[in-house]
């Protein structure tokens, strides 16, 4: 394990997800939201399990990115912006893997 | 207490910037948040830096919460409104540790910064200047906080409602997904446990769903009895404010405390029982 400093509770990296992270073992899911090409910096982007059973959120980071460490899986990524805006993106995560989700609103 | 006494919406906050005797309180771990944005007036308490003891695990001690409140600004006499990140956990956190210290008149703001932002109300990069205050705390309210010897008695007798998601409950995870997976040397929940998570209690803006939505899914869901005392844990304490404030505050049940040592206690204490995978 390197790289993401650990935040010793349960909010959001400092600076929102902007580090990179190394996965080791760990099944990633990370990205970044856009609207007409810019960073979506307000917004929240929520991963949810099987039933739209809520798992974890986080706020969008400076340039649109989001991050979590997830069990492997089948994942449903929602996105949630300012003026009712919102998406949704099905994700697959694995063990020592990165998998990157692109999201433009 | 019932919901009209302790929680309030972002339009009674909004008439209510500038009240001399309301004091609006961001409290997050993130305070960057703050710093990039945050209601007009409102000042900020870091979870970490201000509200935790720097050496010992533990939080501050009345003195330091005295020093604290009064170097931010905040009397006895104010109504302090509490809201920030992460669906109010660290406010609903700082929340229970006002009253832990005898602060009566303490809000919590529904749905906190995210139901703000997402609805797209003022935020301003001005920090207000507070003139100090000499603020008197009371001793430590202990009917209010559970610690490890208490929460091993308790298996089997109170309830104990473990906030955490189903993965870090069942064990396949150690931490919220949104975080690296470390802190406590094992996984798993202390038997015993309901696992009502946290956000089961938030609407998706993370405002609190109504009362009767609560109360149908602490007792008929969850098969909680409201008639036993009750302690909630998560990770480390945050998530458990929240739905301690959800079932002391809201639902007005009279005996239930927060386990702030939580999950990273627990799970690296040596010779407690634990269980593995789905409730029993």
């Amino acid at each position: 394990m390197s790289a993401t400093p650990a935040p010793d509770g349960c909010g959001a990296p400092a600076g929102g997800v902007s580090v990179s992270a190394a996965t080791g073992t760990q099944a990633v899911v990370e990205g970044r939201v856009t609207r007409e090409g810019a960073p979506v910096a307000t917004g929240y982007a929520r991963l949810l399990g099987s039933g739209d059973e809520f798992v974890a959120e986080v706020p969008l980071g400076d340039d649109g990115g989001f991050r979590f460490f997830a069990a492997p899986g089948s994942w449903t990524l929602r996105v949630l912006a300012p003026n009712g805006l919102r998406a949704e993106r099905s994700v697959q995560a694995d063990n020592g893997q990165v998998t990157k989700v692109e999201v433009a609103l | 207490m019932s919901r009209s006494d302790v929680l309030v919406d972002a339009d009674w906050v909004e008439a209510r910037i500038g009240d001399p005797g309301v004091v609006i309180v961001e409290v997050d771990e993130d305070t960057s948040a703050y710093d990039k944005g945050h209601i007009p007036s409102a000042i900020k308490i870091d979870w970490k830096k201000d509200l935790q003891d720097p050496v010992r695990r533990d939080f501050v001690d009345k003195t330091g919460f005295e020093n604290l409140m009064s170097e931010r600004g905040i009397s006895n006499d104010d109504t302090v409104v509490l809201y920030g990140g992460n669906n109010n956990w660290f406010a609903a956190y700082a929340y229970w540790y006002f009253r832990l210290y005898g602060h009566d008149q303490v809000l919590l703001l529904d749905g906190g910064r995210k139901k703000w932002e997402l609805d797209s109300r003022e935020l301003t990069r001005d920090v207000p200047e507070r003139p100090r205050t000499s603020y008197t705390a009371t001793e430590q309210d202990a009917s209010l906080r559970a610690l490890r010897d208490e929460v091993v008695a308790a298996i089997g007798k109170r309830n104990l409602v473990d906030v955490r998601s189903p993965d870090e409950f069942t064990g396949r995870l150690l931490a919220p997904a949104h975080l690296p997976q470390e802190q406590a040397q094992r996984a798993g929940h202390i038997p015993t446990a309901r696992n009502v998570p946290w956000s089961k209690a938030a609407n998706e803006d993370g405002t609190f769903r109504s009362d009767d939505e609560l109360r149908s899914l602490y007792q008929e869901e969850a098969g909680l009895d409201f008639g036993r005392d009750t302690i909630a844990y998560c990770r480390i304490g945050e998530r458990s404010a929240h739905t301690w404030f959800v079932l002391h505050e809201l639902l007005d049940l009279p005996n239930v405390k927060n386990y702030d040592g939580s999950w990273t206690e627990y799970g690296s204490l040596v010779g407690v029982p634990i269980e593995l995978g789905e409730a029993r």
